[in-house]
């Protein structure tokens, strides 16, 4: 990212000046107070939103130039994941991971291959035919997971994935995206939950008022909420 | 793998049709009320048409003696007008041949009213029947032989007629009927085209939370767009359908029941007609709803 600024529409300046590198492989713990810019930092990476200045590459993509007909094969590079899981309710564990692939138009062999060897990496193949709605939420979280990677991305950006789940459960997650991690996936991660980054040392930026006052390779949570 | 898409869009379009049901049952209506409003009028204009050919083909100009005229006054005319570089052909046609044709135009109902009429009270003047080569110079020859009147001092013409009102003012009721039937199959058009747009937002509303996951995931604007544009058409499809159906239906009631009795009207046989209609009608549904869905889910598309 290069001098990136977001001002929306009602005038607030959510991002006033970034510019950051994350490289490849990389953890990135995205830390600051509710309001300062995090979301709008992921939702810039992912092209939901495109910056009011400034320049972000993704993966060698010009996301702020780019064409609206090649932003689904961006996002295609680029795993989400959020705090509410956003599962489909009524597709099952399984369907709900196959869809994420469907609708890249992904051959059905590829597909029937593919999700059940996703869903073993998040540990949950046994319940691939439960209803979201029958599982737990550190297992819907799971799933989820499931769907970010499925496609391969080369980037998972995640707003705060464990803000709903109880501290054991939000430990087995981040297991599961430090082993992602280990696999050669970027993953960025926003979170309030100190204890995490506190223990699993990663790099942190700190966002407030929408510019960045820390960057530590190794760093610690450093506020106290 | 298109192959595998395209079951896909067909499946989530016609499940959604179902899922909508209601919403679905209007815009089938105001589709087939439009396409039934437009098929008549279609229907109605060919035959139209057909008719304003027919007559033209058969533009004749009748040319009537006075009653006191001449043997040598009717060959005298005759030659005039056989002379004229336009006429094709001169009929004659004598009082006794001009009562039996009226006969037969008359029928069954008429022969009372002429039966006073003897060989010596013949009413009718002697005739001619002049055809020309082309129709459209059939005003200028109809003035031609009046003007035979003018140079002759005997003035033997008592009329002459010729069918140009007729062949006008079916050439008027077919612009009329073009016209006025455009306009309002127009405006049906539009609100059925809104309806489907309406329904197909409907499905959009109830399923936002599965396209923005799809949109998340890189799914494609016109993959996206797929079950959409299938549902629309569809439902114009079905609406084309049913309106071929009860048009067709209708029409062949109309043809084989409903005799007109005078010769000249003569409807289309259905089958020279059911391909021209039948595929204008099925091509314009799909239009309407295809159109229909693409308005609505276009606002949607725009991230």
């Amino acid at each position: 990212m290069q001098d990136v600024w977001k001002t929306y529409q009602d005038g607030s300046h959510a991002l006033r000046g970034i510019s950051v590198q994350i490289d490849k492989d990389e953890f990135v713990y995205l830390v600051g107070p509710s309001g300062a810019g995090k979301s709008t930092f992921m939702k810039l990476i992912y092209r939901e939103e495109v910056p009011t200045k400034g320049q972000i590459f993704v993966s060698g993509f010009n996301i702020g130039k780019l064409k609206q007909r090649k932003i689904p094969f961006v996002r295609r590079n680029i795993g989400v994941v959020f705090q509410d899981f956003r599962l489909l309710p009524k597709l099952t564990a399984y369907e709900n991971v196959a869809f994420a692939m469907e609708v890249i138009e992904a051959p059905k062999k590829v597909i029937k291959r593919r999700v059940p060897e996703v869903l073993e990496l998040v540990g949950l193949k046994h319940k691939m035919g439960s209803l979201p709605a029958q599982l737990s939420g550190g297992e819907q979280q799971r799933i989820a997971i499931a769907r970010a990677i499925v496609n391969n991305p080369s980037v998972i950006v995640a707003d705060e994935p464990t803000g709903n789940l109880d501290p054991e459960t939000s430990w087995g997650i981040m297991k599961l995206l430090e082993e992602i991690n280990f696999r050669g996936t970027t993953i960025v991660m926003a979170t309030h939950n100190k204890d995490i980054v506190n223990s699993m040392r990663k790099r942190v930026i700190a966002i407030e008022q929408g510019l960045i006052v820390r960057d530590e390779a190794r760093g610690e949570y450093g506020y106290d909420f | 793998m298109i192959f595998n898409s395209l079951s896909r869009h067909v499946r989530e379009g016609s499940k959604s049709i179902f899922r909508n049901g209601w919403m679905s049952f209007a815009s089938i209506s105001t589709i087939v009320i439009s396409l039934f409003i437009l098929g008549v009028f279609m229907l109605l204009s060919l035959n139209v048409n057909e008719m304003t050919k027919q007559i033209d083909n058969k533009v004749q100009i009748r040319v009537y003696m006075k009653l006191d005229a001449t043997q040598e006054q009717k060959e005298l005319v005759a030659t005039d007008i056989g002379n004229m570089s336009e006429v094709s052909k001169v009929i004659p046609i004598s009082k006794e041949e001009g009562m039996k044709l009226l006969e037969k135009n008359l029928g069954e109902d008429g022969k009372e009213l002429l039966n006073g009429y003897t060989k010596d009270t013949n009413p009718l003047p002697d005739s001619f029947t002049v055809e020309v080569y082309d129709p459209a110079t059939i005003g200028i020859v109809a003035k031609k032989i009046s003007a035979i009147n003018d140079t002759n001092s005997a003035k033997p013409l008592w009329k002459v007629n010729y069918g140009k009102g007729t062949v006008d003012t079916l050439l008027k009721v077919t612009a009329t009927v073009r016209n006025f039937g455009l306009v309002i199959v127009a405006g049906l058009a539009v609100t059925a085209m809104f309806l489907i747009s309406n329904t197909i937002k409907v499905t959009i509303m109830a399923r936002q939370r599965e396209l923005s996951i799809m949109k998340l995931v890189g799914a494609t604007n016109s993959f996206i767009r797929g079950p959409f544009f299938v549902e629309g058409a569809l439902l114009g499809i079905v609406g084309s359908l049913i309106t071929v159906g009860l048009l067709f239906y209708g029409y062949q009631q109309l043809v084989t029941n409903f005799e007109l009795g005078l010769q000249m009207v003569k409807l289309i046989p259905l089958q020279d007609a059911w391909l021209l209609v039948g595929s204008t009608l099925v091509g314009l549904g799909i239009l309407i709803g295809a159109w229909g869905s693409t308005i609505s889910i276009r606002k949607f598309l725009k991230v």
